[in-house]
């Protein structure tokens, strides 16, 4: 693999929520950034580009991470999910985002899509969550305008309503 | 906040990873799960002329029972150790130490071996390996070699790993069958940097207690037994020799009054649950 | 903000700025950052001034405001160069090839010290740091003071903390040369006001300034207001770069120097009957606005003026307000704005009372609470406090809230031994803003002078479209409150629509909305006023509809329903039209309007409430409309090893008037709890007693996560304000003003406390619960490090005779040898030294250019070294004193005392990691210099470098 030199822009080749995806990254480009403006997929937010606030959270490969603390070049032959890529037709929502309307789970939104990110890995793997649970893996996240209580609320909703369809299935 | 800029070189094998970092020297870095060092680029606190993306090297993603210790891959990220079976019954001190690691979100991408690298005297990986007397496995273009990790970590960030060698793996000692573990950690919220981390490891003749977060690094240190009337006076004398010192989030004493009271609270739950 | 597109050809920039609390430029060295290929502009402080005009100050005082600093900064953070280049990367780089030299000042940090006689002065042309001090009088308070049986007094120091939204600034500007006009896309949210503000520092007319704002925001809690420095800084700098120029701040610029709430000083006393009514106050706040007055300042010191007696009758109150600038960020909006400082000090008050003459807390509050039967009732500084029923509504909450089972919990856990406390609150939340409540800062005739200034107008345009459906328009910029939604249902409900059929457009722009200067979602405006005038508006647009449906329908006006999408007459719903058929009227068939009615395509409403008046005479302000009442208890326990808080319950009751959208108004106190227990357990901006700023990350500045903050209990009781057309009042500030005294007066009950500062940090409390500690077993010295302030001692031991190391420790040649990371060391004098190093910890490294003094010379004894380094990553200072001891013929025992101080980027953002790295660095030269001298092999590092860095060696 020849090494990738500074200032040039180098082709990236992955998958972004399901679609085979190219683009061009300086080496520092960072995945945040590699989404918003290379790949136009503006739903990830950034809020502190040092891993704190959780905003720019996405899948990668499956589970949730920081777009801001992962270079786009790290991400060659990776699968990557946004939170485009969670409703399941473009005029529906998934069953968490329904939740997160109904519960009030957003206010400004702008932390709305990393958590929701999270919470869609987290809920694929544990299918009745407790409250506890759902608390940590939301702390992972900063909301300043909810209070997280609406959130936890729509989680939990979510969760069981997750729960029922697997159940019925 | 953007990274100054650098070259990226993916390496594919171990080789070409000590290749590039023997050619570099002083101006490369490791980038492995990037969750300590990326935050330093973005504020270009680092700046590296080059980053060794070591995670494609498969023979770093390797985690092995070996001669009674576990050996941990230096590609081997935190959600997937702490997702392993058994891991509480090997490595009861680790596992209980995981889940204070960052968060979730930081987890499924940062390495151990990563952790061990940053030596950050608050970190959590750090101080289960010094508890447990763990080595790192250190390489470069020039030969292999061993650390005990009490020798490793020399201070703030500061390691006996020399410039062009990179950690392998670390290896950490299984629980003894009659010894018992507990980790405590007190820090301003969940997920921060401990303001105070303690992990003991207590069997029926030894105790041993290592704090994270007071002194500039991970400090481990025999102690009499909880039922030995002489451990309140080790304990005191263990915390002032930590010389802590105040900062934004606490003050030195507070730092030494938690050494005493958690320090004291894990030895003691350590030992019931060896019984 | 960053998702909206961007004009083609949009540049990025963006801003060098301070790591001095106060300094002096000398020097400013653009040229090699112009250099770069990419880059477009550099502008200097000098080049912007030259552009614009200062800013407007609120305040009668000679002083300026600028967006960026040209010839002295004044706090860590303030701009000092903007670079515009095609993306964010490479102006970043560009800012690392600017060179700065600064001459450090002294800097002033708090309130009090600005005003000691010999404190350092930030702006000269003040003579000091106080830009206002004004004294009222209402009623009688000395008379009140000498009559009663007690005088109980709290002092309070209030700390900075801010409302930090999770999206930053963003702002894109262009320039029309032809036109010599701005446009603007900035997410400002008003007030409007600040648009005179913008428009006047940059030499234009109002109408050449357009200024828009996108539909959605990512929650400004009244940060966003804020932005309008940078909104000067860079159209200035589109203007220079002849390109759009879009700039979105980064969370380190954010909490450095973006809007933060003041910390305020007060002492407050109180005259107090033996049963605890408070018959008198005496208020005396020095107000702590920053290193410059920025607008709308000093409001949040008189947004509460009119509100001084809180929720209580107190006739007779004295008041002085004193506004100083110290060497700290600037201030502005943050939700709350002035209540959480007022409302810590006046109920930590009524705690005391409670404590000092032995009454329950409970019975003090009860006692003092203005009656419903005074409503409205007009406080002794002037406010009108519309409605509400304060004792019911206490009285519901602790049957609601499960008080009694509190008290129960609190005995059982005391009997345990474990600390548990309660603490309560009563506040009223003013929302609706009295435009002129500032003025109250200048004298009468001094606002005789000024011109009044009173109101609150709030508008709104509901259009009719070609087919039918209606939009509406209002000047209020939405920060995530659920706006949209409640103006729907408002409309709808009166158009007999659903909500889903109303489409609501919330984006501002000045050139083509209507708007007004208190346009804006600040101030808890939006439930009492925006919907409040929408509803005018609908109620308009009905009367219009009803008359061209009447006659057709053949009823009489007052006849006409609408319900269901439809529009048919009271009794027969089959005589029924479509909504759309008659709202389309007026576009398809204006001859069948009623001859007296030009249109019924638009109807815009103004409103304005006339209970809003400029302050009187005697200074008396009503400055705000709407008053809500709040009642807070809480039962906390403090974790008795680590000092730790837990909120166990905490009740709220709320009286915000009538409740538009339960929900929205669920998630507006929930929301405002977090930031409020934000405020009572971690969050601080932190300054060094030198001003170098020390909460510069989020990993530093602690904002409580889904595991720190409980769901509160909250209760409602609605009286609906007689003074807003839906009877709502604001709701969104409450708990910022009620909650964090609440949990202080929790802790200081289960520990029995007199005084507590916020944030309530568990090193703190601790100390409390365990008292001094125990001496260090066979003594030894306690090192007092604290912060950025490093201390340390130790000592090495060489194998070298002393002269010889006395030699080398002067010898610059033998230091550049020992030392790998230094470049070029050079002898100036005898005891001068420069030189360039290379220093790192970690992965962390930086070069520096530094100066080495040494003085106090005992050869071959001692030596002091005293120096400071300055490079990118920040700056220190610092001395040192090494001995040398003879150990045997053949050995040296090497010792040294240090202490130094560390300031700009790095401590701001790093400074957990400082000292420790200082103690590093510190050990590995004298190893080196041990290795060096006696054989075997010196570390690879460069030791000295590190060494002259993190300490500096100055004094
Ligand atoms: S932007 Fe990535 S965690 Fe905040
Ligand atoms: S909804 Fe605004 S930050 Fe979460």
């Amino acid at each position: 693999m020849p090494r990738l030199k500074a200032g040039q822009r180098h082709w990236l080749h992955l998958t972004l929520n399901g679609k085979a995806v190219e683009g061009e990254a300086e080496p520092r480009l960072l995945l945040s950034d590699f989404l918003r403006y290379e790949l136009g997929a503006t739903g990830t937010h950034v809020g502190c580009e040092h891993g704190v606030c959780g905003a720019c959270t996405v899948q990668i490969d499956g589970a949730p991470a920081r777009a801001c603390l992962t270079l786009a070049v790290q991400m060659e032959g990776a699968a990557i999910r946004t939170v485009e890529g969670l409703a399941p037709a473009p005029d529906r929502l998934s069953i968490l985002q329904e939740a997160f309307r109904e519960h009030h789970g957003l206010q400004c939104g702008f932390c709305t899509p990393g958590i929701l990110m999270s919470l869609d890995a987290f809920l694929r793997e544990h299918r009745r969550p407790n409250e506890a649970a759902l608390r940590e893996v939301l702390s992972g996240h900063l909301c300043r305008c909810t209070g997280y209580a609406p959130i936890l609320r729509a989680a939990l909703a979510a969760a069981e309503r997750l729960a029922k369809e697997a159940g019925d299935a | 906040m953007k990274p100054a800029p650098f070259d990226y070189l993916r390496a594919e094998t171990l080789e070409e990873a000590l290749e590039a970092l023997h050619q570099a020297g002083t101006e490369a870095r490791v980038l492995a799960g990037g969750q300590s060092l990326l935050p330093m680029l973005n504020m270009r606190l680092a700046r590296p002329a080059l980053l060794v993306d070591i995670m494609p090297i498969a023979a770093l993603r390797e985690v092995a029972d070996a001669a009674g210790a576990l050996r941990i891959g230096a590609g081997i990220r935190q959600a997937a150790l702490q997702a392993r079976p058994g891991l509480a019954r090997q490595q009861p001190l680790l596992a209980a130490a995981l889940p204070w690691v960052g968060h979730a979100q930081t987890r499924s991408r940062g390495t151990l071996c990563g952790s061990v690298a940053h030596a950050d005297p608050s970190a959590e990986i750090p101080l289960v390996l010094v508890a447990m007397g763990g080595h790192v496995h250190l390489r470069s273009r020039r030969g292999a070699r061993r650390v005990a990790a009490e020798e490793f970590f020399t201070g703030m960030m500061a390691t006996t790993r020399a410039e062009e060698e990179m950690i392998e793996a670390i290896t950490l000692p299984h629980a003894a069958p009659d010894s018992g573990h507990a980790f405590r950690e007190v820090g301003r919220r969940h997920g921060d940097f401990a303001i105070t981390a303690c992990a003991a490891v207590v069997d029926a003749r030894s105790a041993r207690l290592a704090v994270g977060g007071v002194a500039d690094r991970p400090v481990a240190r025999a102690l009499p037994l909880p039922s030995d009337p002489a451990l309140e006076d080790a304990l005191e004398q263990f915390a002032w020799s930590l010389e802590a010192r105040d900062d934004l989030h606490a003050t030195a004493a507070y730092r030494r009054h938690l050494v005493r009271r958690l320090g004291r609270a894990v030895l003691e739950e350590a030992a019931a649950c060896r019984a | 903000m960053d998702d909206c597109g961007t004009p083609p050809g949009t540049l990025h920039a963006a801003i060098l700025r301070s790591p001095h609390a106060h300094a002096l430029i000398e020097r400013v060295e653009v040229e090699r950052a112009r250099a770069l290929p990419g880059v477009a502009a550099v502008l200097t402080g000098a080049d912007i001034q030259a552009l614009t005009s200062s800013l407007v100050v609120g305040v009668k005082a000679p002083m300026e405001c600028w967006p960026i600093a040209a010839d002295r900064v004044r706090y860590v953070g303030e701009p000092v160069a903007v670079v515009v280049a095609r993306d964010r990367y490479l102006a970043e780089d560009a800012l690392d090839l600017i060179e700065i030299r600064y001459a450090p000042l002294p800097a002033v940090v708090a309130p009090r010290a600005a005003l000691e006689p010999d404190a350092p002065v930030l702006h000269a042309g003040l003579q000091g740091n106080l830009a206002s001090d004004r004294s009222f009088r209402y009623g009688d308070p000395e008379a009140a003071f000498a009559a009663a049986p007690h005088r109980i007094a709290v002092e309070i120091d209030y700390p900075r903390n801010a409302c930090t939204p999770i999206e930053t600034y963003g702002v894109v500007a262009e320039y029309e040369p032809g036109a010599d006009a701005y446009d603007v896309l900035a997410n400002f949210q008003g007030p409007f006001s600040i648009h005179a503000v913008i428009a006047r520092a940059l030499r234009v007319p109002g109408n050449r300034l357009r200024l828009r704002t996108p539909p959605d925001s990512g929650g400004s809690f009244g940060v966003k207001q804020g932005v309008f420095p940078y909104i000067v800084l860079i159209a200035a700098a589109a203007r220079v770069a002849g390109r759009p120029v879009k700039w979105i701040e980064d969370r380190l610029e954010h909490l450095a120097a973006s809007s933060v709430a003041t910390n305020r000083a007060t002492r407050l006393a109180a005259a107090v009957e033996a049963d605890g009514r408070i018959t008198a106050l005496d208020w005396d706040q020095i107000e702590d606005c920053g290193a410059h007055l920025r607008a709308p300042e000093p409001a949040t010191l008189y947004r509460m003026h009119g509100n001084m007696t809180g929720a209580y009758t107190v006739r007779h109150v004295a008041i002085r307000n004193r506004v100083v600038l110290t060497n700290k960020a600037p201030t502005g909006l943050n939700r709350g704005f002035g209540g959480p400082q007022v409302y810590f000090a006046l109920e930590r008050l009524v705690q005391r009372i409670a404590l000092e003459l032995r009454l329950d807390p409970l019975e003090v509050l009860r006692r003092n609470l203005v009656p419903a039967s005074a409503m409205p009732y007009r406080t002794a500084s002037g406010a009108l406090l519309d409605s509400g029923d304060y004792r019911a509504a206490l009285e519901a909450a602790l049957a609601g809230g499960g008080h009694a089972e509190l008290l129960a919990r609190r005995d059982a856990a005391r009997a345990e031994g474990r600390l548990y406390g309660i603490g309560y609150t009563a506040v009223v939340e003013p929302s609706v803003s009295n435009m002129g409540y500032i003025s109250a800062v200048l004298t009468p005739a001094e606002r005789q002078r000024a011109g009044p200034k009173n109101g609150a107008q709030a508008t709104a345009t509901i259009n009719l479209d070609p087919v039918g459906s209606a939009t509406v328009h209002v000047a209020s910029t939405p920060q995530g409150q659920g706006h949209r939604t409640v103006l729907a249902q408002v409309v709808a409900d009166e158009l007999g629509l659903h909500p889903q059929d109303v489409r609501v457009v919330t984006e501002m722009d000045t050139a083509k909305d209507a708007w007004s200067i208190a346009s804006g979602n600040y101030a808890s405006r939006f439930a009492p006023a925006v919907a409040g005038v929408t509803k005018l508006a609908a109620e308009r647009l009905r009367g219009r509809l009803a008359r061209i449906a009447a006659s057709q329908l053949n009823v009489a006006t007052e006849d006409v329903v609408f319900a269901g999408g439809r529009i048919f007459a009271r009794g027969n719903p089959d005589n029924a039209l479509p909504f759309a058929r008659v709202a389309s009227a007026s576009h398809w068939a204006p001859g069948t309007l009623p001859a007296d009615m030009d249109q019924a395509v638009r109807e815009t409403a103004y409103w304005t409430p006339p209970e809003l008046t400029a302050p009187d005479e005697a200074d008396a302000v009503n400055s705000s409309l709407c008053h809500g009442f709040i009642f807070d208890f809480c039962g906390v326990e403090v974790d008795r090893t680590t000092g730790q808080v837990r909120i166990d319950r905490y009740v709220t009751m709320h009286d915000c008037g009538r409740v538009l959208h339960p929900g929205m108004v669920a998630g507006q106190v929930t929301g405002g709890f977090a930031h409020a227990l934000g405020a009572a357990l971690f969050e601080e901006h932190s300054y060094g007693a030198d001003g170098s700023f020390a909460t510069g990350t989020f990993a530093d500045y602690l904002v409580p996560t889904a595991m720190e903050v409980p769901e509160p209990v909250t209760l409602h009781h609605e009286t609906p304000s007689p003074f807003t057309p839906l009877g709502a009042k604001g709701v969104g500030e409450g708990n910022c003003m009620s909650t964090p005294v609440c949990i202080a007066n929790a802790v200081a009950d289960a520990l029995g406390l007199k005084d507590v500062t916020l944030p309530l940090l568990p090193a703190r409390l601790a100390a409390h619960i365990h008292g001094p500690e125990a001496a260090r077993p066979g003594g030894g010295a306690v090192p007092v490090a604290g912060g950025r302030q490093l201390f340390g001692e130790g000592s090495a031991m060489v194998a070298a005779p002393r002269e010889r190391v006395w030699a080398m420790l002067l010898d610059p040649t033998t230091l550049a040898a020992v030392v790998p990371g230094a470049h070029d060391v050079q002898r100036v004098s005898e005891t001068e030294f420069r030189a360039e190093v290379t220093l790192g910890v970690g992965p962390v490294k930086g070069r520096y250019r530094v100066a080495l003094t040494l003085s106090d010379l005992d050869a071959p004894q001692a030596v002091t070294l005293s120096g400071g380094a300055e490079g990118a990553l920040g700056f220190g200072r610092g001395t040192g004193r090494v001995t040398l001891a003879e150990d045997g013929p053949e050995r040296t025992r090497i010792g040294y005392r240090y202490e130094a101080e560390i300031g700009g980027k790095v401590a701001s953002i790093a400074g957990r990691l400082l000292d420790g790295a200082a103690r590093l660095v510190i050990r590995q030269f004298f190893a080196a210099l041990a290795a060096h001298a006696g054989g075997g092999s010196a570390p690879r590092e460069g030791i000295f470098a590190r060494l002259l860095r993190l300490l500096g060696w100055r004094r």
